[in-house]
């Protein structure tokens, strides 16, 4: 063994044993660079999701049924930009731009969360789309408040605290949806059934056909197995469409009084890859959103700069 | 019309600019030319469409007949909506957002700081809250007509356009009606007519300082006050009126 | 005039104070074309809740930061200056507070 390799492998160790520690590591620390790149991934998927996520709750921002739906709704997607934003913020200090990740996104080499590219077709979308998705969102996140990268366990922290509103503004529509007319509980029951599925999806494939798990585990970047966490979502979540009156989409579910644990049916997988695959009802539409708004905003952004540079140099000049 | 009538059409007229401006900025949510600026935006339509819940309850229980904000938001039709004409033109680029914004914001910030000194303590009031908002919104966009004014040809020319066309929209924000003159009078109301040189002041020190060309006054419309609209404003009701028309009797 | 800008606008570092009598602190970061709008971005990004009475800005090139590698030599020999700090000394209890 060479003494270059020999030096690797004790920066390895020194890293581990620190993750270990429960030590946040911060951007300049020394760290593998799969640590690094497993980051990036992670993290400007995650960036995405929320600025993605923002597209099918702004399909309903123009059409909100009454001025307070609108001012929350707007408050609560105006969030999520911001969340985006904290993330990308984060990624950034590993060594790759806005910019950068902007292309991984336009090109198709980096994901977002496969759920928005399922269509919002009635209000109770809406609801659902708080209820569900931002409920299974904060179950991940909550366990990502204590990841080992301290930019990232930092803006989970301040992600967290601003969505705890998301959740209830959504099952408060989901509410008062389920309380109300004939066409209104329709619409919410319509909702849940067809969010259901898709919302456990968001959890990722079962632990025995997850890839990258273990390693990330070890890294402490993921700190609850996939099926750890989508046992907690259903677990809460049942209850809650129970009250509602609402029924879940699902002839498998039953509480399991050994496990202590609701069991549940098998999520269609084949649903999940062909929808990441392109095949969602919205895949080309939100991508397509998100390059027009970059590459449309680029004069913009333009002008900005070069605003900017007039003003230095007259100032240059000035002095 | 008797006192109270024109009282809530004068709130009708203040509530409804809000909103539909507001309305039209949510149109941009998730499409900002960068992602700083669609918080920012929505910023912006969060004050106006809170500027325009307050105005409008106001309205309704002026007027007492049991209107609550949303009954007027969403169950009037064109012809009784009170908003400038300026403010219901389609979006158009990040450019004309911007124009058609700082038209108003520098336009609603003296009117404002006209009515926050109003007779009436509600609407005096709710004009110093809203005030404190217009106040960062007329900084944003000012700072937005200079960056693309004097950024690269391709801003200078886009925004020079946009300029040009809302141009004939602005007389229509100065004209002073019956109403008017009557919430003038007994100070409940401002003069309008009379901010147009301050408005002119400032909104040309801008267009310098941007390297643009303020427009000949060659062309004007108007007419929302009596309820004459473009045809754009029947497409926004449709869409933002559209659940409460399909399902009248549903609560929300 | 036109300049060539392929590159992004520059990353600026935000440091906002929570109320009066407390420091600033390190909140994230954004992008702008210069320092007016870094500021006014800050308002819209940081301070949706009312987070904050001031903010700074600082680009994030201007930033010098030490390395991890310097936390030997920059840190460490305070550790053994115990004599900075006030529970170093005793005193007897007759001195009361001091």
């Amino acid at each position: 063994m060479d003494v270059i390799d020999q030096e690797h492998d004790e920066l390895e160790t020194a890293f581990q044993a620190k993750v270990e520690a429960e030590q946040r590591i911060e951007p300049k620390d020394w760290m593998p660079e799969k640590y690094r790149q497993t980051l990036i991934r992670q993290m400007s998927q995650h960036a995405h999701s929320e600025i993605v996520g923002m597209l099918p709750e702004g399909n309903w921002l123009t059409r909100a049924p009454s001025l307070k739906r609108k001012t929350i709704l707007m408050a609560k997607i105006q969030d999520e930009g911001g969340h985006g934003l904290y993330l990308y913020s984060a990624t950034e200090t590993l060594g790759i731009s806005r910019d950068e990740m902007f292309e991984q996104l336009h090109s198709g080499k980096a994901k977002y969360s496969s759920i928005f590219n399922y269509p919002t077709l009635n209000w109770a979308d809406i609801g659902a789309i708080g209820w569900l998705v931002d409920g299974a969102a904060i179950t991940n996140q909550i366990a990502l408040c204590r990841c080992s990268y301290g930019p990232y366990a930092r803006a989970m922290i301040r992600i967290c605290k601003e969505e705890s509103f998301h959740q209830r503004q959504g099952y408060d529509i989901m509410m008062t949806m389920a309380q109300g007319t004939k066409e209104q509980r329709e619409m919410a029951q319509d909702a849940l059934n067809r969010w259901w599925w898709p919302t456990l999806m968001m959890f990722g494939p079962n632990d025995a056909n997850s890839a990258n798990s273990a390693q990330s585990m070890k890294w402490r970047i993921k700190r609850q197995s996939n099926d750890d966490l989508r046992q907690k979502f259903v677990d809460a979540t049942v209850p809650q469409a129970e009250f509602l009156g609402l029924t879940i989409p699902d002839d498998k579910l039953a509480w399991n009084d050994v496990r202590g644990h609701y069991d549940f049916g098998e999520i269609d997988w084949e649903e999940f890859k062909a929808v990441v695959k392109g095949n969602g009802l919205c895949n080309r539409e939100r991508l397509q959103a998100r390059v027009d708004a970059h590459d449309g905003g680029k004069w913009v952004r333009d002008a900005a700069l070069a605003y900017a540079a007039k003003k230095a140099d007259r100032k240059a000049k000035a002095a | 019309m008797t006192d109270k009538d024109m009282r809530f059409d004068y709130l009708l007229r203040l509530g409804d600019n809000s909103l539909i401006l507001g309305q039209r900025l949510a149109e941009w949510c998730g499409h900002a030319p960068m992602l700083e600026e669609d918080l920012a935006l929505t910023n912006i339509g969060l004050d106006l469409l809170g500027q325009a819940r307050m105005f409008l309850s106001y309205a309704g229980e002026v007027e007492g007949k049991g209107r609550d904000e949303d009954r007027l938001a969403y169950f009037r039709d064109t012809k009784d909506w009170r908003n400038l004409l300026l403010l219901e033109q389609p979006n158009g680029d990040f450019a004309k957002t911007m124009a058609r914004q700082f038209f108003f914001d520098a336009f609603q910030y003296l009117q404002f700081e006209g009515l926050a000194k109003s007779s009436d303590d509600r609407l005096a009031g709710i004009a110093a809250k809203s005030l404190k908002e217009i106040t960062y919104h007329r900084r944003h966009s000012a700072d937005w007509i200079i960056r693309l004014g004097d950024g690269t040809d391709e801003s200078h020319e886009r925004i020079q356009g946009a300029i040009d066309d809302l141009w004939g929209y602005l007389p229509e924000m100065f004209d002073m009606d019956a109403v008017d003159d009557a919430m003038l009078a007994d100070g409940f109301g401002v003069d309008v007519a009379a901010l147009r040189p301050v408005w002119d002041d400032y909104v040309n020190g801008v267009l310098a300082e941007a390297t643009l060309i303020r427009p000949a006054d060659s062309w004007s419309v108007r007419g929302s006050r009596e309820g004459k609209h473009s045809e754009h404003l029947g497409y926004l009701l449709a869409e933002m009126q559209f659940l409460p028309r399909a399902y009248p009797d549903a609560k929300w | 005039m036109n300049i060539e800008t392929k590159s992004e606008l520059p990353l600026y570092e935000v440091f906002i104070r929570s109320k009066n009598g407390l420091d600033h602190k390190h909140v994230g970061s954004l992008h702008a074309s210069d320092a007016e709008m870094a500021l006014t971005n800050a308002r819209d990004v940081y301070t949706r809740r009312g987070e904050g009475v001031s903010i700074w800005v600082v680009k994030s090139t201007d930033i010098v930061a030490s390395s991890p590698e310097d936390r030997g030599s920059f840190y460490e020999p305070s550790d053994d200056k115990l004599y900075r700090h006030p529970t170093f000394f005793e005193l007897p209890d007759e001195v009361g507070h001091l």
